[in-house]
Order: C-alpha cells, then sequence, then structure tokens
C-alpha cells in the first residue's frame, strides 16, 4: 500500500453530527457483514462509500434507514433518513406524480397539497411536464430521477443513496452528478452515497470512506478538497482517484492471498 | 448553447446548470417513448374471431349434411338459430336469462367478497398460510358438481344450495390469486413503499394490493369461471319451483327430446360465458398497458 494518509481533519464543530455509527456491528448468521465501524457525518455533508463487493456498503445503509438493526452498537440519525435504491422502484400503476407524491400521501398530506409538492419535486429534477407518464414510459435515467423527486418528498434530511446511477450510461450519470450536487446544495442535505466507482465517489463526496470487505470495516477516509462544481474529468478529481483505487485495490488484493 | 442570463453573482455555476438543464432536456426528448398507434385494432381483434366462429358453423353444417344422426336429433346451425331468434322474442326466455345471470352475479360478488378477504388475511399470516393454505389449492382442484349432494342435503332444493357450491367452487380461486400475486410482489417495491414511511395495513393499501393487482384479476377471472360452471350445474340438479332458469329450460328440453331448443341454449350459455370473459380480459389488458406490461 502505498504512503497516501490524507485523513479528514476532524473539523471543530461543535453541531451533533446528522448520522453517527459508532462501534457498529451486524452479523448474518456466522457471515461478519460489519465490524466495529465509527463513523460521523456532519449535517450537509457529502459522504461517500466505497468498497469492493462484500463490504456490507448496503447493509450500512440498511442499518442507517432503520430498514434493519445492528447486531451491536449503536446507529444514531437526526432525523429520518430515506434510501434510494440501483433501481428507481417506482410503484409502476402510479404516474410519475403520484410517485413523487406518495411519501406524502402516506404521511397524510391532503390531495391538492401534495400534488402541488409533488410538481414543484419533479420541477427540481427537470421532469415536470413528465408528470402524467408511468414509470414504463420513461428511460432509465429519468426514472431515476423520478425516484430522488420521491425520496426528497419525504422531507428527510438524510438521503442514503446505494449506487443510485449504477445502472446508467456514462453521459446520464455525469448529467445526473450535476443535478444531485445542485440539489443537495440548494436543499442543505445530509448525503451518504454508496458506490463502487471510485471517480464517481470524488467527483461528488466532501470525503471518500473505503471500506473493506468481509468483514466490512473503515479501512481509510480522504477529504476531497477540489471546488466545487466538479467534473468528472478535473485532474484534481482524477489524482485523488487513482489514490484511492491504490488503496481499494490493494485492499481487493489482500483477499487473493 | 446555455444563455447567461445572470446578475454576475455566480456566473460560471448558472450558466453550468442551464447547460445541464439543456442537456438533459435533449435527453428526455430523445427518451420519452412514442405512442403506438391506434385504429383498426377492433377489426384485427374481431375478424380471426369472426372467422372461427363461421368456420365451426361451417363444420357443425358439414356433420349434419353426412347423415350422421336424423336431423330432429342433431339439427343444423339454421333451424338452431331461428329458434334462437323465436326464443329471443319470448319473455320468458329472458326471465330465465335474467334469473341465471342474477344468481351466477350475487354468488360471483359474494365469493369475491369472502375470496379477497381470505387471501389477504392468509397471505398475511404464516400460521394460517401453513394451515389452511394447501387445502384452498386443494379445494380448487375438486370439482364442485361434487358438493351437490351435500349441499340439496344442508340447504333442500333453494337458492342457498346454488349459492352455497358456487362460494365453494368460487373463494378458492379467487383466494388463490391474492395469494400468489401477494407472494410475487417484488422484494424491492416493498422495501421502497416501507422506506417511504408505509407500514402495515399502509403498505398492503399503497403496495402490495396494487401490485398484486394482475394476479387478483386473473384469479378473478377464474373465480368467474368455476362460479358460472357451478352454477348451471346447480340449475340443473336443483330445480326450483316458478324460478325458470337456463338450467331448467336445458332440463326440460332434454325431457322433450327438443334438441333445437337445446343447442339453442347452450349457445346462449356460451355467449354469456364469453361476454363476461371478454370484460375481464379488457380489464386486465387496461392493468397491464397502464404498467407497461406486453400483452401477448
Amino acid at each position: 500500500m502505498t504512503a497516501l494518509t490524507l485523513q479528514a481533519p476532524a473539523p471543530e464543530q461543535t453541531v451533533a453530527p446528522a448520522v453517527r455509527l459508532e462501534g457498529v456491528t451486524k452479523r448474518f448468521g456466522a457471515v461478519l457483514a460489519l465490524d466495529g465501524i465509527d463513523l460521523d457525518v456532519q449535517p450537509g455533508e457529502f459522504v461517500c462509500l466505497v468498497g469492493a463487493s462484500g463490504c456490507g456498503k448496503s447493509t450500512l445503509l440498511n442499518l442507517v434507514s432503520r430498514l434493519d438493526k445492528p447486531s451491536t452498537g449503536t446507529v444514531e440519525v437526526a432525523g429520518r433518513a430515506t434510501l434510494m435504491f440501483q433501481e428507481a422502484a417506482l410503484f409502476p400503476w402510479l404516474s410519475a406524480l403520484d410517485n413523487v407524491a406518495m411519501p406524502m400521501r402516506l404521511a397524510g398530506v391532503e390531495r391538492s397539497t401534495r400534488e402541488s409538492a409533488a410538481l414543484d419535486l419533479l420541477d427540481a429534477v427537470q421532469l415536470r411536464e413528465f408528470a402524467s407518464k408511468r414509470p414504463h414510459e420513461l428511460s432509465g435515467g429519468m426514472r431515476q430521477r423520478v425516484a430522488l423527486a420521491r425520496t426528497l418528498g419525504t422531507a428527510a434530511p438524510v438521503l442514503l443513496m446505494d449506487e443510485p446511477f449504477g445502472a446508467l450510461d456514462a453521459m446520464t450519470r455525469d448529467l445526473l452528478h450535476d443535478e444531485l450536487e445542485s440539489i443537495w446544495a440548494t436543499r442543505g442535505l445530509t448525503v451518504i452515497f454508496v458506490t463502487h466507482n471510485v471517480r464517481e465517489a470524488v467527483r461528488l463526496g466532501d470525503r471518500v470512506v473505503l471500506l473493506s470487505s468481509r468483514p466490512g470495516r473503515v479501512v481509510e477516509e480522504w477529504r476531497v478538497d477540489a471546488p466545487r462544481p466538479r467534473r468528472i474529468e478535473d485532474p484534481a478529481v482524477s489524482a485523488l482517484s487513482g489514490r484511492i483505487l491504490t488503496a481499494l485495490r490493494a485492499e481487493v488484493a489482500r483477499h487473493g492471498r | 448553447m446555455a444563455v447567461d442570463t445572470t446578475t454576475g453573482t455566480s456566473t460560471g455555476t448558472a450558466s453550468r446548470a442551464s447547460e445541464v438543464h439543456a442537456q438533459l432536456r435533449g435527453l428526455d426528448s430523445l427518451d420519452a417513448a412514442d405512442g403506438a398507434p391506434r385504429g383498426r385494432r377492433l377489426w384485427e381483434a374481431a375478424w380471426p374471431k369472426l372467422a372461427a366462429a363461421g368456420l365451426a358453423l361451417l363444420a357443425w353444417q358439414g356433420v349434419v349434411w353426412s347423415g350422421w344422426k336424423p336431423s330432429y336429433l342433431l339439427p343444423g346451425p339454421g333451424p338452431v338459430l331461428a329458434e334462437l331468434g323465436r326464443q329471443g322474442t319470448t319473455p320468458e326466455f329472458w326471465t330465465a336469462i335474467g334469473i341465471t345471470m342474477t344468481r351466477g352475479l350475487v354468488g360471483f360478488a359474494i365469493s369475491a367478497v369472502v375470496g379477497l378477504a381470505l387471501g389477504v388475511v392468509v397471505a398475511k399470516s404464516k400460521v394460517l398460510r401453513s394451515a389452511i393454505g394447501s387445502m384452498i389449492t386443494g379445494l380448487q382442484t375438486m370439482p364442485s358438481i361434487a358438493w351437490f349432494p351435500l349441499a340439496i342435503l344442508l340447504f333442500q332444493l333453494s337458492e342457498q344450495a346454488i349459492l352455497f357450491v358456487i362460494l365453494i367452487g368460487a373463494v378458492p380461486s379467487i383466494a388463490n390469486g391474492v395469494i400468489t400475486g401477494v407472494d410475487y410482489v417484488p422484494g424491492l417495491l416493498v422495501r421502497a413503499g416501507r422506506n417511504l414511511g408505509a407500514r402495515g395495513l399502509a403498505l398492503y393499501r399503497h403496495v402490495v394490493l396494487p401490485a398484486a393487482l394482475p394476479s387478483i384479476t386473473s384469479g378473478l377471472k377464474q373465480g368467474w369461471a368455476f362460479a358460472w360452471r357451478s352454477l348451471l350445474a346447480g340449475e340443473l340438479l336443483v330445480a326450483i319451483a316458478n324460478r325458470p332458469s337456463l338450467g331448467v329450460f336445458l332440463t326440460q328440453s332434454r325431457e322433450l327430446q327438443d334438441t333445437t331448443y337445446m343447442i339453442a341454449l347452450m349457445i346462449t350459455i356460451l355467449v354469456i360465458g364469453i361476454a363476461v370473459d371478454a370484460v375481464f380480459a379488457a380489464v386486465d389488458r387496461g392493468i397491464r398497458a397502464r404498467r407497461g406490461v406486453a400483452t401477448r
């Protein structure tokens, strides 16, 4: 492993973290998926988790979103956290508008209010004119934007994204990076973004956290100082990506022995 | 491409944003699905059916012409259709159809309520599932006519006897449609629903049941087929005084050895069956089209 520890300096804040994991372990039967994870995410911070397969990234998100419980340790979330998946997971029987309005419907918001709010959210992802379309009439990228709008409809301050752009073509993905970055900035969201793609992580994150595989542990983390808005082809992004990739490869190679 | 309209504060960011939006719009309009042209669909759907009906009539006439059976035993399509036309002008015929259809629809409606409720309860509860899940499937395979002797002893020759057998026939299919549908709801949609705040009943109402709807509809369709069969079998066995029905007329025509009338009644029963099936098929097509599931 090359010497490249660029530990994120602990920001001298007194604010309570938006998400705090302390000594989190998750076991599935005999398999230890996560082992002693300590992770603080500050409000408004964009943190990317990278790691090879089996590093428990998705497990970690399930814990933060409370779809699952840790075996030991504590998970604290200030407010609600909602999850976005690699697949849009839209409800195929509902229009884009009704999909986006669903979390508000579940929260008991009355029809006219939730529909105009949903239209505003569709506007935020540039899909206002597709409000009446059903998911099957939209492309993969559009569906993922509807899913993002729907997630925003929960009004949760913490957004958890599980490889949300993994299944998209490169051009669409680049555009959605820009779109996500601006939504994150204007809404002051806290984002935990899981990806296999190191460049994507550096393009988007304030901080990139590398997890080891089986069991998942925090190996190393890097603060991304390149100014925003970034592009995936920026030299600063490439340089840091290269260093992180080297560390990731070393981590993967460890399993080959 | 992007027009810079900002007032100088964050010019770079703003033009970047409008550039991104312009590109997104471009991709979106390229991606937007085109609606398939309509028209001619009705004719395209109708002509094979008409042709098939014509061929069937022709084959029937061929058998009659071959002289296999004397014409008073096996009349050709001509006399039968003429008889059907004549019956169509008598009020008794329509009363009988009315009584039969009312029994069918009432029986089906009750079966639907019972079957849907049973299906939801069994699908939700693991204990109930292992207790009566396989029994429901077993009931479904049991010919409902086998229930008639018991029904007649329990309810005598009455409407209740017929209703009982309709329920026994239709409820398991409908319940099974719900159970299968719930089983095949993609786990991802359930996770998405829970993640958006749906719990317990709300999860069922807003996610699980809508997702299971195609299977529920096919369960209902199958339930109707069972109800209709049970009903006709019941009307042959359970003749109730002063209650003319298609089944009763069918029995009478056999006693009078009036095959022309009998086949006219059979065609009526067939046509009703096809018409109801067409309704279910239209509902099913509508559901699939809305979800983008290709039909055929």
